[in-house]
């Protein structure tokens, strides 16, 4: 064996990633999350479990999605871009990765219902879905400011049978979507899981669903060596809590790619945060210099977020990976730029990742280099919005 | 043992039942005013909350005292300030959240909490497994660590957090955050699960909005927390002197 450090394993028994992780709970949930944990080690490990979880991602989910090369977008860059294209999974965005694992696990359980959080819908309307196939009752918390951006969002969500509940207290966005579902699941412990949507939460939430969003890595990962790529020289992906970055860094952890994080200038907990204590984790947190939380600024409500999943701050402490922020302005520029490119419209959260590959061609990313990067979701979602703020400009 | 236990283990072998009130600091210009009524009105510990942005545990009332609260310019130094101006003459209870001690710094925040006349700290998001370094500064300066345990909590958790626990035992009577459930529910089975392993004092509170359920539950626990009833109160205007008949109908009816 080599001294090269290993990344991406399991976290400790305590669920850190170094420092990061843990489990800060009230004791009314702590029961449901060794219940959660005890269930997952064991479902993980049975062939069974993951042969169906495996079988309904691809029957069901679409997968696997494929990989593109950007040809006229590695044009403009002069780089060898290649997109893994999770736009193109079932409702239109890495998130059902992890419904269908947590909803697969929920009904293992004896758990007859699902609660979720949801900052631009994806995660929302993903749990619905995936509840739907299942018959399981869902019921999605979502700020109240963020139902007015993405009501058409709200109606796909109740079209599939879940109920939407506007969250009015704190800044409405996402961070209090999760308080209030944190609030909800004490008093339904007993028949209801807390889906949640990103690699952040109590232990084993970080890394249970860093788990279920793997695939996404470990496909593309054979997918540029079918096609005689290799390893890239660079994996890039938009992080808000981090679970699609989390999904395809964990394909790459071990390889000598560079990893590159794309956060929201507004909302960027790496560079702007220092570590905290908030929804059930220690984390890098955007706060004040009294420890309150700040709210973050976005453009995309999926990237609205204050903190990042424990094991990213663990990758950016340890300097495995790398994270960045990238502003509104640039991010509607590379929305216009891929999609007139490539035909492709990329989520507002996935403009970030491009945003950055097109500001750092041939600065902090040398030309000629390839580099994967993670096209998380679709602009459909979105399309209103960018629409609104382009006229509003003319 | 904490001066704290010391303390709520004479009050408890004297044969009165502890009525401990919750207020969220720095809520109104004259909280400290409604404090000082409260111990008039009988009273034997206060609970001070310290406003977090994001209280996890907490419903819609204590939501918005923390909110108010915050948009007054409270901090840690600044509530310590006021209660250190105040001799109330008896123990003082801080709860928040993990993260504002965090970003304190542990032992600043025991130190300057201890410094204020506080002598035990509830922090409901700090789980067992996760106490050791908050309880090793807390024995440094006396603060007493207060732990809860819920309807949920498994029996060799009862144990454990029951041997742990400093000054009493917080007791909830719901599955659910303050100031949304009304009643005592299943808190006689969660005392009794504290008593089969601890002789710890066991106190009610998360269910606790009426003298009547405060004395239904007294018959059982060695006393009660009101916390989302009170605040409900001070955010719609109530003076002190309302404050102390509020408290003085929960002493009447724990001492009946």
């Amino acid at each position: 064996m080599n001294q090269t450090p290993s990344y991406m394993g399991a976290p400790s028994t305590s669920g850190r990633f170094g420092d990061f992780g843990g489990r800060f709970v009230p004791e009314a949930l702590m029961p449901a999350c060794l219940e959660l944990e005890t269930a997952f080690v064991d479902a993980w490990a049975d062939p069974s479990f993951v042969d169906e979880y495996r079988s309904v991602l691809h029957e069901f989910g679409g997968r696997p999605t494929p990989v593109t090369y950007l040809e006229r977008f590695s044009r403009r860059c002069g780089l060898e871009v290649f997109a893994k294209r999770e736009d193109l999974a079932h409702t239109g965005s890495h998130k059902i990765n992890n419904v269908v694992g947590q909803t697969l696990l929920t009904q293992r359980m004896g758990k007859s219902r699902v609660i979720a959080e949801t900052g631009a819908g994806q995660h929302g309307v993903a749990t619905a879905t995936a509840a739907a196939r299942l018959g399981l009752s869902c019921t999605v918390y979502m700020g109240e400011l963020d139902t007015q951006r993405q009501s058409l969002n709200v109606f796909r969500m109740e079209l599939l049978g879940a109920t939407v509940v506007a969250v009015t207290s704190g800044s409405r966005t996402l961070k209090d979507a999760v308080n209030e579902a944190m609030r909800e699941w004490v008093t339904c412990v007993d028949d209801t899981h807390y889906c949640l949507g990103s690699v952040m939460g109590p232990h084993p939430f970080p890394w249970m669903v860093r788990e279920f969003q793997s695939i996404i890595g470990h496909e593309a990962y054979a997918q540029l060596h079918e096609r005689g790529v290799g390893v890239p020289d660079m994996v890039v992906a938009c992080v808000g809590g981090g679970s699609n970055a989390a999904g395809i860094f964990a394909g790459f952890a071990n390889t000598t790619s560079r990893l590159v994080g794309v956060e929201a200038a507004g909302g960027a907990a790496v560079t702007n945060g220092s570590p905290g204590v908030l929804h059930g984790m220690k984390s890098m947190l955007i706060q004040s210099e009294h420890g309150q939380i700040e709210e973050a600024h976005s453009i995309s409500a999926g990237l609205d977020y204050p903190g990042i999943g424990p094991e990213h701050a663990y990758l950016a402490a340890s300097g495995r990976a790398q994270y960045v922020g990238i502003g509104d302005e640039d991010v509607l520029e590379a929305l216009q730029t891929l999609s007139q490119l490539e035909g492709i419209i990329p989520a507002l959260e996935s403009a970030h990742a491009v945003a950055w590959i097109l500001q750092e061609a041939g600065r902090d990313i040398p030309l000629g280099s390839s580099v994967l990067l993670n096209l998380s979701g679709r602009g459909d979602k979105d399309v209103a919005q960018v629409r609104d703020i382009l006229r509003d400009r003319q | 043992m904490k001066s704290l236990e010391a303390t709520l283990r004479t009050l408890r072998d004297s044969g009165r039942k502890a009525l401990v009130p919750y207020f969220m600091a720095g809520v109104t210009e004259d909280w400290t005013h409604h404090v000082a009524a409260a111990v008039h009105g009988g009273a034997d510990a206060i609970e001070i909350g310290i406003p977090f942005s994001d209280p996890m545990m907490d419903g819609a009332v204590i939501q918005l005292a923390a909110e108010r609260s915050l948009a007054l310019g409270t901090t840690i130094d600044s509530l310590c300030a006021q209660l250190s101006a105040q001799d109330l003459g008896l123990p003082l209870i801080a709860m928040t959240y993990y993260n504002l001690f965090h970003h304190y710094g542990l032992l600043r925040a025991a130190g300057r909490l201890s410094a204020s006349g506080i002598s035990g700290a509830i922090v409901p998001d700090l789980t067992l497994e996760e106490s050791d370094e908050w309880r090793s500064v807390c024995d440094q300066t006396d603060i007493a660590t207060i732990f809860l345990v819920a309807p949920s909590t498994t029996p060799d958790r009862f144990a454990r957090l029951a041997a742990t626990t400093q000054g009493f035992c917080y007791a909830s009577a719901r599955m659910a955050v303050t100031g949304r459930a009304s009643g005592d529910g299943d808190a006689s089975r969660v005392v009794e699960a504290v008593r089969a392993t601890s002789d710890i004092p066991t106190y009610v509170g998360i269910g606790i909005s009426s003298p009547s359920q405060a004395a239904r539950a007294s018959r059982y626990a060695d006393g009660v927390i009101v916390g989302s009833a009170l605040v409900d109160l001070i955010l719609g205007g109530a003076t002190p002197d309302d404050t102390e008949r509020f408290i003085a109908g929960f002493r009447t009816a724990l001492d009946e």
